[in-house]
């Protein structure tokens, strides 16, 4: 049975439905990430589950008991805000301290447990700092040891990253996980950094548009998006608009090009698809040379360069996107016309309703 | 490196000393004044008004009480108006700017169309409220006090993130008081004392209200000394000037005593 159950949630602001019947089943010390773009219903459905806002539909189920009617201070759910939220008056141990008061510990079993989750964070030694002495990621750190002192039933992390810079946050994003794992801690995480989301979740539900796109593990969203917006939100793809041509032989047509992709076989000849490519399977010779092509190639022009570290991204005439080593990418210097080819198989398709176009959302990183 | 204190330009030292003298010359004037015991040919110069004054019984029993009512508004005040503003900015905020109204109210209609006005309202109530000043003035004074008290608070509640620490308070657990209490209310006690503070400036030198209302408080008694006795005068504005200043001194004693470290990180944020 799920610990934890949204079931069917609505939720309306004024016009604007937020929440449109999401529907989320999560098992005991699992780590299920909701992410999504800015107004997707993320935050309000976590909002929820800790009992700040209420549905105009559906309920929030946890260990088979409806939450219905439960104020947030009797949920037993610890939270970590997005904006720093220690107590400016209390130091972090008082902070730690403070859920373990209100359910009258007494003072020695207070002083242990505030010691070792200041130790579990890191923070043994900045136990009598004061909120303003603290950097960021360590009232972060304070924060999520003040949410596990009360020993809650489920872990809400509400974009708790995202005011750090990007090497604490990916330290921090680390931590979260270690301790999740190590403590067996139920755990709701909202986030718009997709990298985030797939780095240390169990599960990943994807939101647009105030429903569920898609949930399931990082692998399987990333290799396996069911949506084009899914398909574009995780990661970054080369979308491709085409319809089928031969669906017996798997050949579709792509701007007046034919490609042969594995995954066209058997489609109906004249549907509307979208070819997804992962940029790093997308192989690029220049034009002159690609002896080694077997025909199943775009041809375009390199528009832009960018350095991303380990490899380089080429942007090319016609959309499309090639990560390839920075060394190889040297030979295809922006103005070069090159030749891309297209993978027969690992490629995926999307069907394209008649009126369907390809949403936009932005590059994805 | 430690850097040294920033030095001060000198247009701003002589700004400020223009400024100190503005204030200082005639507290110095007055003090000056007090000491004389009569108007023409007296020797310079003598403690005695200062005798008179603390020997004066209607000295002692105005100021007690006119401190007494300062110390009922300042309660009243905030034991209204906390709760209110922390409401009104959590879950009503658009009601702010109708608060922010109503708080200059007092500050457009003059006290003496004021006390006439409640006088009116309030005639008939119980003695105890009407006939004593510690129902119909502290309840005038709250009225009176309101934008001083608003606008701390509201400039205090406005420096700290509400909505999410009371969230977080709440999701581990506190109740709505104990959130009020712990969590709220030690982070917005500046701004708690500098109403505080205003309130008791205020109480301490209304004359108004308190003449048209017939109480006998501490600034219906200078204004008496002063049309009849003029040197004792001088003597009873510095001392109360003094004994003012003291109280606002052991207010913010008491409230930094107690959370002296919360205030000032309140404060920084």
């Amino acid at each position: 049975m799920a610990y934890l159950q949204l079931e069917n949630l609505h939720r309306q602001f004024g016009s604007f439905k937020a929440l449109k019947g999401i529907d989320i089943s999560l098992g005991e010390g699992e780590f299920l990430s909701l992410l999504g773009p800015s107004g997707c219903g993320k935050t309000t459905a976590l909002r929820i589950v800790a009992g700040f806002d209420r549905p105009n539909a559906g309920r929030v189920v946890i260990e088979g008991k409806d939450l219905a009617g439960v104020g947030p201070n009797k949920r037993d759910m610890g939270m970590v805000f997005q904006a720093y939220s220690l107590f400016p008056n209390m130091t972090a141990r008082q902070n730690v301290e403070f859920g373990l008061k209100i359910r009258g510990r007494d003072k020695a079993d207070r002083t242990k447990r505030v010691s070792d989750l200041l130790e579990l964070v890191g923070l043994g030694h900045a136990g009598d700092r004061y909120p303003h002495q603290l950097s960021g990621g360590m009232q972060q750190r304070v924060a999520l040891a003040r949410a596990l002192a009360i020993e809650p039933r489920v872990l809400l992390l509400d974009e708790p990253l995202s005011a750090l810079d990007a090497k604490v946050r990916v330290q921090l994003r680390e931590e979260i996980r270690r301790i999740q794992l190590e403590l067996g801690i139920t755990t709701l995480y909202v986030t718009h950094d997709q990298e985030e989301a797939l780095a240390i979740s169990d599960h990943v539900a994807v939101m647009y548009g105030g429903v569920i796109e898609q949930m399931g593990t990082p692998a399987e969203m990333y290799t396996a998006p069911r949506t084009p917006f899914v398909a574009e939100f995780i990661g970054t793809m080369n979308r491709l608009e085409a319809h089928i041509v031969d669906g017996a032989a798997g050949e579709v047509e792509h701007a007046g090009t034919r490609l042969r992709i594995d995954a066209a076989r058997g489609r109906t000849n004249g549907e509307r698809v979208l070819i997804l490519i992962r940029p790093e399977t997308l192989e690029l010779q220049a034009a002159g040379n690609s002896a080694g092509a077997n025909g199943n190639t775009l041809t375009a022009e390199v528009v832009t360069q960018t350095f991303l570290g380990p490899v380089t991204r080429l942007k090319m005439t016609g959309g499309l996107i090639a990560d390839m080593s920075t060394a190889r990418a040297a030979a295809l210097p922006v103005g070069a016309n090159v030749v891309a080819q297209v993978p027969y198989e690992g490629v995926q398709l999307l069907a394209l309703a008649d009126d369907e176009g390809i949403p936009d959302i932005g590059e994805g990183t | 490196m430690r850097l040294g204190r920033p030095r001060m330009a000198p247009s701003a030292v002589i700004w400020l000393l223009l400024a100190a003298a503005y204030f200082i010359l005639p507290l110095y004037a007055t003090f000056d004044f007090s000491l004389k015991k009569n108007a023409a040919g007296a020797p310079c110069c003598t403690l005695h008004n200062y005798g008179w004054v603390i020997h004066n019984g209607d000295f002692w029993h105005t100021i007690k009480i006119s401190f007494v009512l300062a110390l009922e508004t300042i309660v009243i005040s905030l034991l209204l108006f906390v709760p209110t503003i922390y409401w009104v900015h959590l879950k009503v905020p658009k009601l702010r700017p109708v608060l922010a109204f109503m708080a200059l109210v007092p500050f457009v209609v003059p006290p003496i169309v004021m006390v006439v006005g409640l006088l009116k309202t309030f005639k008939g109530s119980p003695h105890w409220f009407y006939g004593t000043p510690w129902g119909f003035l502290a309840t005038a004074y709250v009225i009176l006090a309101f934008p001083y008290t608003f606008f701390s608070l509201d400039a205090g509640f406005r420096a700290i993130d509400v909505h999410t620490l009371t969230e977080a308070s709440q999701s581990l657990g506190a109740t709505w008081t104990t959130t009020l209490f712990k969590v709220i209310l030690p982070n917005i006690r500046t701004a708690a004392l500098g109403a505080a503070f205003l309130t008791l400036a205020v109480v301490m030198g209304e004359f108004t209200i308190a003449n048209l209302a017939a109480f006998h408080t501490f600034p219906i008694f200078l204004q008496y000394v002063n049309e009849s006795q003029g040197f004792p005068a001088g003597a009873l504005t510095l001392l109360s000037f003094m004994i003012t200043w003291g109280a606002m001194l052991s207010l913010l004693l008491v409230g930094r005593k107690r959370g002296a470290r919360g205030a000032v990180i309140a404060g920084a944020r």
